[in-house]
């Protein structure tokens, strides 16, 4: 299912051969960081990101630190034997920013205890891995209040890469805000199994816009739909990477992942020797994500997105607050009630409203 | 369904079938004469980053075309000095070719990134563009689709009725014969492997400069790849691999388009479709094994030498 072609692996490899070549140089002083992407670093989006975030480490901690990444690395075996390779490479701190990486992260972790772990938007910690996220979907519930406002079709689309609980809790904020802001207003998803396509994330775009959608969400890794969306004149909210640029009739926000704070922080534990695992939550309180709101939307609907952003910073709302039931109608999250971090994590049910149906 | 539902989807077909059918007719000439390139994913690449450089710098698409072709036929020239000029094995050096082109456009196009280009806009012709169903889908199209008809029409009558075609099929079934004939064989071949190129540098200028403007590494998304299977599973005749390639895209579009109507079919399945149908229509049309060994070219990736 996390099938990539045939091309990137090759690349892989030979990134792989290069990578290790580099790697016999004795651990001098710095410490040796690590960095697994999914993608190349000029997707423009979220491997983009993840880069930026290792360039902030080099500019903070200078020469305190070495740092190298692979990228194009396909989700499965392949991201085992590269993981390893770092770890038998010398490296003390190794970064992996893919879902997909999870298990091959905790059983290389399991493999060198003496290692530091950290692996990006999974659920499986140990005594050397630790675990990281962005709350995307506090801007995802933004992004839909925006949508909630803009949209005249009442229609708004995702381009959705795989089901897992990051992305289905991404589509859930999205309904919420929907349901509140503008009830009736539906969420079409297209899921094109793939993280960077941006042939296929166009294609996706354009078969939500002919089906009446006038408002397009991303979950995937390239511009292609929001360039989608101001040829076809319908609005759009970025993801990762601000991408308004690449559609200024068309963008009214992008969800900017900002990684730079949390690298240098637990890169500076680690020099410090006090790092311990821990399952971080950056949204906007901790300034992981940033909200960029376009001067397309009118200064009103713009003064009222900054108060939901104002609060979910100071704790005073939190998107998934109770009564929130799944699609049967049973009750997941208690009026009232706000979502923990771990019913957050393994979020697999779409909310009550959300028409479509979950791919099994 | 719907007729507008319907026109959308054949004309998003044609969109996402014209890349694979561009690569796919550079690669038929190349293999009919014989030359097994597996360098389509890197020349596309090059081809791509390269249009989407010189055109974005002039702010004119067409040198930006022009470019891209070149690129894709400069990297097939290496392709040919060393397959053919120094008979090396042209299965590595197609792979080679491929790790190449991909590393040469990502260094190259580095600083490109998140640019954005206002690229080809489709261009519908009056009245015709009107017809239901098939309107959208051949006359509101861009001007880049437009060419790849032209260059299917030139690429069928060169292969079925032309002289050329004969001299290109006599080279890839025996070049020994056709040496002995006075064709000059490796020129020929030379000749299609650069038009193979200049087709998959074409393919990635559409990809950059039409499809979705802008250049992201890795953005043909192993097309390349897709393209040469069709033209096996073509066996290589020259109607089929515009069916395959169109299938291929009507496949890929069906996937998206009845997850938005919310049909309930597995996605993951749905992603299988496109592969699983090309190949099958592919297959059950080339299942009479006599009729299909005619067609593939005998001496496909062996190498020549004149005078043995």
């Amino acid at each position: 299912m996390f099938e990539k072609s045939k091309k990137p692996l090759l690349r892989t490899l030979v990134a792989a051969l290069g990578f290790s070549a580099t790697l016999g140089a004795s651990a001098a002083d710095p410490l040796k960081v690590g960095f697994v992407y999914i993608g190349p670093i000029g997707d423009h989006g979220w491997t983009y990101q993840h880069e930026q975030g290792r360039q902030a480490v080099i500019k903070q901690l200078g020469d305190k630190v070495e740092t190298s990444y692979v990228e194009n690395v396909p989700e499965g075996a392949d991201a085992e034997r590269v993981i390893r390779n770092m770890a038998k490479g010398g490296y003390d701190l190794i970064f992996t920013t893919s879902f997909g990486y999870m298990n091959p992260t905790l059983k290389v972790a399991k493999q060198f205890p003496k290692l530091t772990f950290e692996h990006a938007t999974g659920y499986k910690q140990d005594k050397n891995l630790g675990t990281y996220l962005s709350r995307s979907y506090e801007g995802r519930y933004v992004g839909g209040f925006l949508a909630a406002k803009m949209t005249k079709t009442k229609k708004v689309g995702y381009v959705a890469s795989f089901p897992i609980p990051e992305v289905i809790r991404d589509i859930n904020a999205i309904q919420l805000a929907l349901d509140k802001y503008n009830p009736g207003t539906e969420i079409k998803v297209v899921w094109v199994n793939s993280w960077f396509d941006p042939g296929k994330e166009s294609d996706a775009a354009n078969a939500l816009i002919d089906q009446g959608v006038d408002v397009v969400f991303q979950h995937t890794d390239s511009p292609a739909p929001i360039q989608t969306a101001e040829r076809r004149g319908v609005y759009s909210v970025g993801y990762a990477s601000d991408m308004a640029h690449f559609g200024p009739k068309a963008v009214l926000t992008s969800i900017v992942n900002d990684w730079g704070p949390h690298y240098v922080k637990s890169t500076q534990a680690v020099i410090d020797g006090k790092w311990a695992p821990q399952d971080f939550w950056g949204g906007l309180a901790e300034d992981t994500i940033r909200l960029p709101i376009s001067d397309l939307v009118p200064a009103d609907v713009k003064t009222e997105a900054e108060q939901i952003i104002a609060d979910i910073k100071s704790g005073a709302f939190h998107p998934f607050t109770g009564p929130i039931k799944d699609q049967s109608g049973v009750e997941k999250i208690p009026a009232g009630v706000a979502a923990t971090n771990a019913e957050l994590a393994s979020m697999n049910y779409y909310v009550e409203n959300v028409k479509a149906e979950l791919p099994k | 369904m719907d007729l507008d539902l319907l026109s959308n989807i054949f004309y998003a077909m044609v969109r996402t079938g014209t890349p694979l059918l561009l690569v796919a007719l550079g690669e038929l000439i190349c293999e009919k004469s014989g030359v097994l390139n597996l360098g389509q994913e890197g020349m596309m690449l090059f081809g791509a980053v390269i249009g989407f450089i010189v055109a974005l710098s002039t702010g004119n698409l067409w040198l930006g075309v022009l470019l891209a072709m070149s690129a894709g036929m400069l990297l097939s020239m290496l392709f040919a000095a060393v397959a053919l000029g120094f008979n090396a094995n042209q299965v590595a050096t197609g792979l080679a070719l491929t790790i190449f082109g991909v590393g040469l456009s990502t260094f190259v196009g580095a600083a490109w990134v998140g640019k954005p280009l206002a690229g080809f806009e489709p261009i519908a012709i009056p009245l015709l563009s009107e017809i239901p169903l098939i309107g959208r889908m051949l006359f509101a199209q861009d001007i880049l689709v437009y060419l790849s008809f032209a260059l299917f029409g030139l690429v069928a009558w060169v292969l079925l009725k032309s002289r050329i075609g004969l001299i290109i099929q006599a080279v890839g079934e025996n070049p020994d014969a056709a040496s002995a004939m006075g064709l000059p064989v490796l020129r020929v071949r030379t000749l299609a492997v650069l038009f193979g190129g200049a087709m998959a540098g074409l393919a990635g200028g559409y990809l950059s400069l039409a499809y979705t403007p802008m250049w992201a590494e890795n953005m043909t998304a192993g097309r390349g790849w897709i393209a040469l299977a069709l033209v096996v599973f073509a066996s290589w005749r020259v109607f089929r691999v515009l069916l395959g390639a169109y299938l291929f895209g009507l496949a890929s579009i069906i996937h998206l388009v009845a997850q938005g109507i919310g049909l309930s079919i597995p996605s993951n399945l749905l992603a299988m479709l496109p592969y699983v149908a090309t190949i099958l229509v592919l297959v059950l049309l080339s299942r009479d094994a006599i009729k299909t060994r005619l067609f593939a070219p005998v001496s496909l990736g062996k190498p020549w030498q004149p005078g043995h």
